[in-house]
């Protein structure tokens, strides 16, 4: 069980409005993530969830039971800190065992459980070290071991992995996602990466100062952005953002096409000149300077053939055209 | 080689040092001036085998242990309130701090005489006021007298020591601590306490060096009375060499001090230094 519904939340800081009223229903077993820029509120919602803020006003339901009131370790979540939060006198075995030993579980059950915690994450053979003899990537499995023996009914993590570098980020977002799949249990994931968000999502919520931008699978979000904030937040490069005369020919006031659907194309609409070119080996990046517009970017396959200085003829594949209004929401 | 800093140090210490050894050995009284001869080993055996002795080293003891347990619980109590956030905080966390600033003496006599006293003092006028007799503490419990005034100056040395630690506590520890479900009870034994065990170390080591030798306070408050009730060992080789003219015995009674200090902070490293280490 793990069904999360929170209903018209606010949260103020002194006279600072952090989250403005806020509905959201998570289901049993999604994999959720929240992303927004820094500073957009993130955190907030997920202490909100957890019981480690008070709601301003509104109500929040787990399992369909009121849990507005309900202190933290009464709601059966689990969190996941970015600094991780072990407790660095205690070896990994405590660590993992404290939220169990707190609940006066029978010691051999402990046992079991942290063993069969250390195994699914590979920590066997670290359990009698402390946290500071650990590697960031031990740290955070251990943290990942504190949440799961206690078996919660959904869990929360606050960018877990912003403090690994970037091959470890990976293969822990891969765990991540293995350890959703093996227990099915509800995760709300919180992450201002938004290729974190795109891949292990099964419902992305897109924040912006407090308020959700848009909510759906990550293929809706870059499929379907709701306004030009979703639209430039989600996908990689950015979408390009292009108004004035050009868009006003596709009759919109705003028009956003992504990097991979421009084409280069002899009888292309747009002429341009070739700015710098990124070279990833499987593709290429290629900045486009266009008379009149920002710089655009156009993503090839492979190796582009032209460099710094040609001229090319660009052309946005129509069926991917997303348009948008005066104020930014998309227009079908 | 040893460089000119270590040879300027070891003169500064080995020059007081092997005279006080050379003068524990003489019999030296400063009313028979000219006198002094070599006596061995008799001025300690004969400070060692004072009945004062053995009662100054238990009071010297008790007052070491009395003055740690009441600062290291107070100042643990005290740092958990002041971590709470507050109405005129810096204020508050001045005044704390004030008693240090006060010298020995003036706090001691400010006790004696404001506090103590059983005719003047306000605790007096509280147990009269509910309709108590007035409780003598300098002649009835010397010893716990001078171990509370002690006490109250190194309060708030403890509390500013714990509270900086308790402040560097990480705070997603105690939330995390939290969502596993431990209470405030749990919360304190197994987060908070062994945080900040390695700053009661540090309390403990230093209050401790300066406890050993507490003096003023005895002085000016009890000389060391009724009879040797609060003579603490540094106040027995004050007696010793300047009450009764003995320089001999008090040097005897000196290098004996030296030597306890040394088995009490073997003892102390040996039992807490181990928080010490990373
Ligand atoms: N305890 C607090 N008191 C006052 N303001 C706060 C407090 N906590 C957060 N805020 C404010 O609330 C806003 C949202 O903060 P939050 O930590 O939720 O952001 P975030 O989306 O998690 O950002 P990041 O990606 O940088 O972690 C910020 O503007 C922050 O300044
Ligand atoms: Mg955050």
């Amino acid at each position: 069980m793990g069904k999360i519904s929170l209903r018209q939340v606010t949260k103020t800081f002194g006279d600072v409005e952090v989250i403005p009223a806020l509905d959201l229903d998570i289901e049993d077993g999604e994999f959720v993530v929240f992303v927004g820029p820094s500073g957009c509120g993130k955190s907030t919602l997920l202490r909100l969830i957890a019981g480690l803020e008070d709601v301003t006003g509104g109500h929040i339901e787990i399992d369909g039971r009121p849990a507005t009131d309900v202190p933290p370790a009464k709601r059966g979540l689990a969190m996941v800190f970015q600094s991780y939060a072990l407790y660095p006198h205690m070896s990994v075995r405590k660590n993992i065992s404290f939220p169990l030993k707190m609940a006066k579980m029978d010691p051999a059950e402990q046992e079991r459980r942290v063993n069969a915690a250390a195994r699914t994450l590979n920590l066997t053979d670290y359990l009698d070290r402390r946290p500071g003899q650990l590697s960031g990537g031990q740290r955070q499995r251990v943290a990942i071991g504190r949440a799961i023996v206690r078996e919660p009914s959904a869990f929360l993590f606050d960018e877990p992995l912003s403090n690994l570098d970037a091959a470890l980020r990976v293969n822990m977002r891969l765990e991540i996602s293995e350890l959703h799949q093996s227990l099915k249990t509800t995760m709300i994931y919180v992450t201002h990466d938004q290729v974190e968000a795109m891949t292990m999502a099964d419902k992305i919520v897109v924040l912006r100062a407090g308020r959700i931008e848009q909510v759906g699978s990550p293929l809706e979000l870059y499929r379907a952005p709701r306004n030009l904030f979703v639209a430039g937040f989600i996908g990689s490069p950015k979408m390009n953002v292009i108004s004035g005369e050009k868009a006003a020919e596709h009759g919109a006031h705003t028009i956003g096409i992504r990097p991979e659907h421009l084409l280069l194309a002899q009888d292309g609409a747009w002429s341009g000149r070739v700015g710098v070119a990124e070279h990833l080996g499987s593709d290429t990046f290629l900045h486009v300077h266009v008379e009149g517009l920002d710089p655009l970017t156009v993503r090839v396959q492979g190796e582009a053939g032209v460099s710094h200085g040609d001229a090319v003829r660009l052309s946005p594949m129509p069926e991917h055209l997303h348009r948008f209004d005066e104020n930014g929401l998309a227009v079908r | 080689m040893l460089s000119p800093a270590v040879l300027l140090l070891l003169g500064w210490m080995i020059v007081p040092l092997s005279m006080t050894i050379y003068f524990s050995f003489l019999s030296y009284n400063l009313l028979m001036p000219g006198m002094e001869q070599f006596v061995g080993f008799a001025n300690y055996e004969f400070f060692l085998t004072d009945p004062a002795f053995f009662e100054a080293l238990a009071n010297t003891l008790l007052l070491v242990g009395g003055v740690l347990v009441i600062t290291i619980v107070g100042g643990t109590a005290l740092a958990l309130l002041l971590d709470q956030p507050m109405w005129g905080q810096g204020i508050v966390r001045i005044l704390v701090i004030a008693p240090f600033f006060v010298m020995p003496t003036v706090s001691a006599l400010v006790w004696k005489n404001m506090f103590m006293n059983p005719v003047n003092g306000l605790f007096a006028h509280l147990a009269k006021g509910v309709g108590l007799e007035p409780f003598d503490f300098l002649s009835h419990a010397p010893l716990f007298s001078i171990i509370l005034i002690v006490a109250w100056q190194w309060l708030p040395f403890a509390t500013l020591i714990l509270l900086t630690a308790l402040q560097s506590l990480d705070q997603e520890q105690l939330e995390a601590s939290e969502m596993d479900g431990a209470k405030f009870g749990s919360r304190f034994v197994h987060i908070v306490l062994p945080h900040m065990s390695r700053a009661i170390t540090v309390v403990i080591l230093i209050q401790t060096i300066f406890l050993l030798s507490v003096f003023a306070e005895i002085l000016v408050t009890t000389n060391g009375g009724p009879g040797y009730a609060s003579t603490n060992i540094t106040y027995l080789v004050y007696a010793q060499s300047l009450l009764q003219f003995d320089v001999g015995g008090g040097s005897a009674g000196g290098i004996v001090a030296v030597i306890l200090a040394n088995i009490v902070a073997i003892f102390l490293m040996r039992m807490i230094g181990k928080n010490l280490e990373a």
